[in-house]
């Protein structure tokens, strides 16, 4: 599915990925922790083709096809999604509006018919029920005057009705209450399926209590410098990353 | 939510050539000489076959303009116009007047049809409801008033609004049948020497709408102009005027688009609106005059005086404008707030883009007591654009309770264009509550990115954060201008980004 190989990149040439290698099977969940200014959101970015990352060198391939090279709806198209840490407002676009039209740009993509007006909100009341949202979400503008769980919860909302090969969560932990969190991760758990992988990338062990990772990475100075299963998760919670990372 | 898919459509056909209303239409003309002098305005007051009191008001008006001069203190830009290098009459030539749209020569049916525009009445209100071929899911048909340069080529649906009572006609046509309400409300509302472009006009106006509301009367359907510059060299100077009886009420929308020429065409407009007690005037414009090119060559000198005289108690104008087109729009479409609860509004959305420059607002004047004025700017620059919103809030001391709000929004795409905001506030009564808001914007990174991570191109995300931006106007158009406006907005900012 997701084969990264020796990628490095900087910003505004301060290098902040140096090295990084891993890959993510089809079918499985994989956690990458890290302190902060590890590289975690810098790799999500470089990921989903974020402009202002220069890729100094290595390789990123999406089900066999070089997805640097692709332009990010393309990338988007082909079923690479991001979940923001900070989801970006739109005043004025009904969330609705923006749903439905990224939903038909993904599907012209897929060569699926798009969905008119009727059958998106149809669609849409289904998973907003799963995620406990309010129907009104919808008539807002995007993500504007959401809370900071909504946001979140909105996220994995478009995640559910895009429903992506690839989905990487940046930080969808942060700024959720308990009961949130319990929803979001039903809202990942439920996407489940041997042709859907995730990249979760979280500060804490917490989310990882609902949403429990194939594997668990932990990336520090930009570069995955420990691997192990779920229960490299709690080590690291209990002995902190420069012990883990020693 | 279809008016948003429309949007993406739009800005996916922008790739096959910008501006697709600029194509000419080859058709036998008749000109007045060229330039401008009192013969001209005799001839086109012959032309048009007019009483002697008009003609008169025309030469007074001429004589006035000539003491004139052309106002500099708009921001905008251009070399000094040549008022003798242009005609000022140009009109189809026929043998005989056409008495039915059958004998209208078919190259101008063709080009209406080609601009979308329906001229034709659509059985349903023929009286033949419910007929097989009924307009698509029962839409409202409009009524159409086609002025091609100097002349209207073509009015629908005139003997089913007399039935109501209503007069919608070509003004030169109101001049000969209705020679009382013409001369009676002409020039009350915009006098012949109130401003450089509108003595101008009086003195040469060649065509436009008449309409006037009876008592009472709601229009049962919407009423249109659908202006149409085609001939080279030539201005077009048009005259509206609206007349809204005590409780009538009428929804009004123009559109407009020209050729594409290197040469700037002068385009100096006036429209009077007079309401009575109780009456409402909705007035919608979506001004697509030709912009000129990338570098800004050619287009369309757009110089309009729009006011509305809300002279009844409780009457209510309000003004919508999207104006995408000119390469320079000069317009400040105004209300006058005599009537006692008398409410004025204007909302506003300005696009320029390439070398377009934009000084457009507006006058509220609060004169009675308790009026009401609601000002929604959204001013969005792209390219080398220039946009300056103008606009003046004016109280007098007998508007007591009068109430102002003022919203000036402005959108940046790019770091070569500029959007500039000049509120005037003259308030002289103490009871009076003034509110102006103002705020500059550009389209953020992150958003952009945001929408291309789900999916959309760049083009689609830039036509959705703008459509989002102007949402607050868009909603006060009628539906379907809404649409056309939505994709006209796209268009309009084509390679304004990446």
């Amino acid at each position: 599915m997701l084969r990264i190989e020796g990628l490095t990149a900087e910003i505004d040439g301060k290098p902040i990925l140096q090295g990084v290698d891993l890959e993510v099977p089809a079918g499985e969940l994989h956690a990458i922790m890290g302190p902060n200014g590890s590289g975690k959101s810098t790799l999500s970015y470089v990921l989903s083709g974020r402009e202002g990352y220069e890729i100094t060198g290595g390789s990123v391939t999406f089900n066999g096809v070089d997805l640097l090279a692709m332009e990010p709806e393309e990338r988007a198209a082909s079923g690479v999604f991001l979940a923001f840490q900070y989801p970006v407002e739109l005043p004025g676009v009904g969330n609705a509006n923006f749903l439905r039209t990224a939903l038909n740009a993904v599907r012209r993509h897929r060569g699926e018919p798009e969905v008119d007006a009727m059958q998106f909100l149809k669609l849409a009341r289904v998973r907003m029920k799963e995620l406990s949202m309010p129907e009104d979400m919808l008539k807002r503008g995007v993500n504007v005057g959401f809370s900071g769980g909504e946001k979140k919860r909105n996220e994995v909302l478009q995640m559910a009705l895009l429903r992506p090969k690839l989905a990487i969560l940046d930080e969808t932990d942060s700024g959720l209450d308990i009961d949130a969190l319990k929803i979001v991760a039903d809202g990942v758990n439920a996407m489940r399926a041997p042709d859907f992988s995730a990249l979760i990338i979280t500060h804490y062990q917490r989310l990882l209590d609902y949403i429990v990772p194939d594997r668990v990475h932990v990336l520090m100075a930009g570069r995955i410098v420990k691997s192990g299963g779920p229960e490299l998760a709690h080590e690291l919670e209990a002995q902190g990353y420069a012990q883990v990372a020693a | 939510m279809v008016a948003v898919t429309e949007t993406i459509e739009a800005v996916q056909s922008v790739a096959e050539g910008g501006y697709k209303w600029g194509f000419e239409t080859d058709i036998e003309m008749e000109f007045a000489p060229k330039g401008l002098n009192e013969d001209i305005v005799r001839f086109i007051s012959a032309k048009k076959n007019e009483p002697a009191w008009l003609l008169e008001w025309r030469l007074k008006a001429f004589a006035h303009w000539k003491t004139m001069v052309e106002p500099e203190w708009p921001a905008v830009n251009y070399p000094k116009i040549d008022y003798q290098d242009a005609y000022y009459y140009a009109a189809p030539k026929y043998k005989v007047a056409p008495k039915s749209l059958d004998e209208v020569d078919p190259e101008l049916l063709r080009t209406y049809a080609k601009l979308g525009i329906p001229l034709r009445e659509q059985a349903i209100l023929a009286g033949v409801e419910g007929a097989g071929d009924s307009p698509a899911e029962g839409r409202m048909p409009i009524a159409v008033d086609a002025v091609f340069d100097s002349v209207s080529v073509s009015t629908s649906y005139k003997e089913r609004l007399a039935k109501d009572g209503i007069i919608f006609c070509p003004i030169s046509e109101a001049v000969q049948e209705h020679p009382e309400l013409v001369r009676q409300y002409l020039g009350s509302v915009v006098p012949p020497g109130d401003n450089y472009f509108a003595a101008l006009n009086s003195a040469v106006f060649t065509d436009g709408s008449f309409v006037y509301i009876p008592k009472g009367v709601k229009c049962p359907m919407e009423l249109s102009t659908y202006f149409r510059i085609n001939a080279k060299s030539t201005g077009q100077f048009e005259r509206t005027l609206i007349i809204a009886d005590a409780g009538s009420k009428v929804s009004y929308l123009e559109g407009c688009t020209a050729p594409m020429r290197d040469e700037n065409q002068l385009h100096a407009a006036v429209v009077e609106l007079v309401l009575m007690d109780d009456a409402t005037i909705k007035y919608s414009t979506v001004q697509n005059w030709y912009p000129g090119d990338a570098e800004g060559r050619g287009g369309i000198y757009n110089f309009v005086t729009k006011r509305a005289a809300c002279r009844g108690a409780r009457s209510k104008v309000s003004w919508t404008q999207v104006e995408t087109g000119s390469a320079i729009t000069w317009k400040y479409p105004s209300c006058i707030l005599l009537g006692d609860d008398s409410v004025g509004e204007f909302y506003s959305v300005a696009i320029t883009n390439n070398r377009q420059q934009a000084d457009t607002g507006t006058k509220m004047w609060h004169i009675g007591a308790r009026t009401k004025s609601t000002i929604v700017s959204k001013g969005i620059s792209a390219g080398r654009g220039q946009n300056t919103y103008r606009g003046l809030v004016k109280i007098s001391p007998k508007a007591v309770g009068a109430r102002n709000f003022t919203q000036c929004d402005s959108l940046l795409i790019g770091d070569e264009c500029g959007a500039h905001t000049v509120p005037y506030i003259e308030n002289r009564c103490m009871t009076a509550k003034v509110e102006h808001e103002a705020t500059t914007s550009r389209i953020a990174e992150d958003q952009l990115f945001y929408c291309r991570q789900r999916g959309l191109t760049q083009e689609e995300a830039v036509g959705l954060i703008v459509n989002g931006f102007c949402r607050e106007v868009l909603k006060e158009l009628p539906m379907e201008f809404a649409v056309e406006a939505q994709k006209l907005l796209a268009i309009s900012l084509e390679g304004s980004v990446g």
